[in-house]
């Protein structure tokens, strides 16, 4: 996963404007700062709120709805851990618990070297495939706890 | 006279190696001076022979699978091309019972072509819906749609050409057709491989729906869990704008949107405050997304499934799709098998098949071996059914009828050793999670019924705080705003119904305490 750029408001101000005249260009905007600084900053709320003629108050309701936004950039890697009914029904459960228990981690925390966040997703349609997660956008099933070791310790370093 | 080997590029066979073996198929092939071109297409659908690769002979395709890196060297024995002799051969796809058993309708294509070649498309069938649908005009188009039967995939089970109807009839400066792509319910994704295996399928359907109902625009929301969905879409979006089967040309045009890990995105009011760029907030109705949708314009916004089902509709006729089903439940539904089942996959039948023969036949059980012992249908919001119900028939009516529903068409099995009331309190936790907070049953009783749930895990009056969910569970379903409250009480009461046993056992971990 790319490094999060440090916070640069010309920038921010460009991929707000690449968005003008879009129809209900909200999500697109934010999804595009958010893979450019590894979040939405709040110093970008206030430029999205003067470019569509919002409040910085229905700005940051939007960002702090969606699961995806995130206020602070994640660890390096980021591990989604799916806890949905078919990995549930694999014993993915377990599997996560392991990980988070060994790392010292609850749900959506990162570790203390900035290495590696862990979140919970509900359900990125590998169901088949139970147990199954997905590591910086990579989608990996039938998950093993040696093979979910193997890749934390990956991206752990 | 070079070989073509097909190797799936769906995100479920990327996730178990795909990329490695297809990698591992080059190289060897570069290694031994074989002519070998490697195909990417989508997944067949036997997700437990995934990553399964098809070679290309005189008598049509040999599939192996599983295959690891590891296997592909002894593919290629004495340096020939893959003979059936390999022990992960399986033979002609199409004559695994999985496969043979399916009448496969929306599914025709996937697995089997290249899904950005617009070439491979047209030469399996593709746009022959929308030309007929020209040739008929708009109005008879819509009508062959009713004709059909065809109804709402995404489970609430709304006939697809009434709804069309209705947009069909307003008079306005412009409509839109959205495609619900936020494939959200744990067990299912039949969406996720459309769009990854025959995105040409989609664009087809939304431009023939933009045709019928006089809309020029179309947005695909696609889940932002599905970043390979999102970029073949994306893909196939240029690639058809570039053949003029998109844009000006065309009368049409389709957007890709991405959403953002909101599970009530999925319900249709909520997508479309979402695409509006708002708080995905679920909309009373009336105003029906028909008169006043996105943008407060008339819209038509379906399920994918509902969409790609058009394009088969129309190219071959309603009659031929509608003879197909039982009862109101016309045509073909993909069953999505998955969770502990030893054959989990996309199986696209005629309605009418029994729960049994779902799980216990194409299935083939449990994944553990162990006795499957619940199977939830219809995704987080269906209910959990025993064994002593497997007679059910997969049909709206007849799930409706047991207190179930069959949603989006995924069925999740679990073996005997899960624990009913966790799978219980899971679903009002799950509640609670996604809930978008606008009605006070869903955001409030979602918590409150979570940690009522807990008492009752803890042996803390059992009786009367089951009676309290009991309560709580009719004020969800009558007095939310939308199916995610209204709906969360089918896992929850059929739980409690079914596997009474499992919320009255003695906890020793509880008492431990």
């Amino acid at each position: 996963m790319p490094k999060a750029a440090a916070w640069d408001e010309a920038e921010a101000r460009e991929i707000i404007r690449r968005h003008d005249g879009r129809e209900g260009s909200m999500l697109p905007i934010l999804h595009d700062l958010q893979a450019v600084f590894g979040c939405v900053p709040p110093a970008a709320v206030r430029l999205v709120a003067d470019a569509l003629n919002l409040t910085r108050a229905e700005v940051h309701g939007v960002v702090s709805f969606y699961h995806d936004f995130r206020e602070q950039p994640a660890g390096r890697h980021v591990l989604k851990l799916c806890r949905a009914e078919a990995c549930q029904s694999m014993d993915g459960e377990r599997l996560a618990r392991e990980v988070l228990d060994r790392l010292g981690l609850e749900w959506g925390d990162t570790t203390p070297d900035g290495h590696l966040t862990v979140e919970a997703t509900y359900c990125l349609g590998l169901c088949a495939c139970a147990p199954s997660a997905m590591l910086d956008g990579e989608p990996v099933a039938r998950l093993t706890p040696a093979s979910l070791q193997e890749i934390v310790r990956e991206a752990g370093r | 006279m070079t070989t073509r080997i097909f190797v799936p590029r769906d995100a479920a066979a990327r996730a178990v190696g795909a990329d490695p073996v297809a990698a591992a198929i080059v190289d060897e092939a570069r290694r031994l001076g074989l002519a070998v071109d490697v195909v990417r297409t989508g997944s067949r659908g036997l997700f437990w022979l995934e990553p399964m690769i098809e070679v290309e002979t005189p008598g049509g395709r040999i599939g192996f699978g599983p295959m690891t890196a590891k296997d592909v060297p002894g593919l290629f024995a004495n340096g020939q091309l893959p003979s059936a002799a390999h022990p992960l051969c399986v033979g002609r796809p199409e004559d695994i019972p999985f496969l043979k058993r399916q009448t496969r309708i929306t599914f025709a294509r996937c697995g089997i072509v290249d899904p950005l070649s617009l070439a491979d498309y047209r030469a399996h069938g593709g746009y022959r819906g929308l030309e007929r649908a020209k040739s008929l005009g708009a109005a008879a188009t819509v009508e062959e749609v009713t004709k059909s039967g065809l109804r709402g995939r995404g489970g609430a089970g709304f006939p697809t050409g009434i709804k069309w109807k209705t947009v069909a009839d307003t008079t306005a400066d412009r409509k839109y057709i959205v495609c619900n792509a936020d494939e959200g319910d744990s067990g299912t994704y039949a969406d996720r491989m459309i769009m990854e295996g025959d995105p040409f399928l989609l664009i087809e359907g939304m431009t023939i729906a933009g045709f019928a109902v006089g809309a020029t625009k179309g947005y695909v929301y696609i889940r932002s869990e599905y970043p390979d969905a999102i970029r073949v879409m994306e893909r196939a979006v240029v690639l058809a704008e570039a053949e003029g089967l998109l844009g000006a040309e065309a009368k049409f045009d389709i957007e890709i949107r991405v959403g953002a890990g909101a599970y009530v995105c999925g319900e249709e009011t909520s997508l479309l405050e979402s695409l509006e760029g708002k708080r995905g907030q679920v909309r009373a109705k009336p105003p029906l997304p028909a008169h006043k949708g996105l943008f407060g314009r008339p819209t038509v916004i379906n399920n994918l499934i509902s969409l790609a089902t058009v394009p088969a509709i129309l190219a071959d006729g309603a009659k031929h799709y509608a003879d197909l089903g039982m009862g109101r439940s016309r045509g073909t539904m993909p069953i999505q098998l998955a969770g502990n089942v030893k054959h989990g996959g996309l199986f696209e039948a005629a309605f009418g098949l029994t729960l049994g023969e779902i799980v216990d036949d194409i299935g083939g059980g449990t994944a553990s071996g162990r006795p499957a012992r619940a199977v939830q249908v219809g995704g987080p919001l269906g209910a959990y059914f025993p064994r002593a119900l497997f007679d059910t028939p997969f049909d709206y009516e007849a799930f409706t009828a047991r207190d179930g529903l069959i949603g989006h068409g995924g069925v999740v099995v679990f073996d005997d050793s899960v624990d009913m009331a966790k799978q219980a309190r899971f679903a009002l936790e799950f509640c609670a999670i996604e809930s978008c907070g606008k009605c006070t049953p869903c955001r409030i009783g979602s918590v409150r019924g979570t940690e009522t749930m807990d008492k009752i895990i803890a042996g803390d009056r059992a009786e009367a705080n089951l009676a309290l969910i009991t309560d709580l569970c009719q004020t969800l379903k009558f007095g939310s705003l939308c199916a995610l409250g209204g709906f969360t009480p089918y896992p929850v009461m059929s739980a409690i119904k079914h596997f009474p046993e499992d919320f009255t056992r003695p906890r020793l971990a509880a008492a431990a305490e």
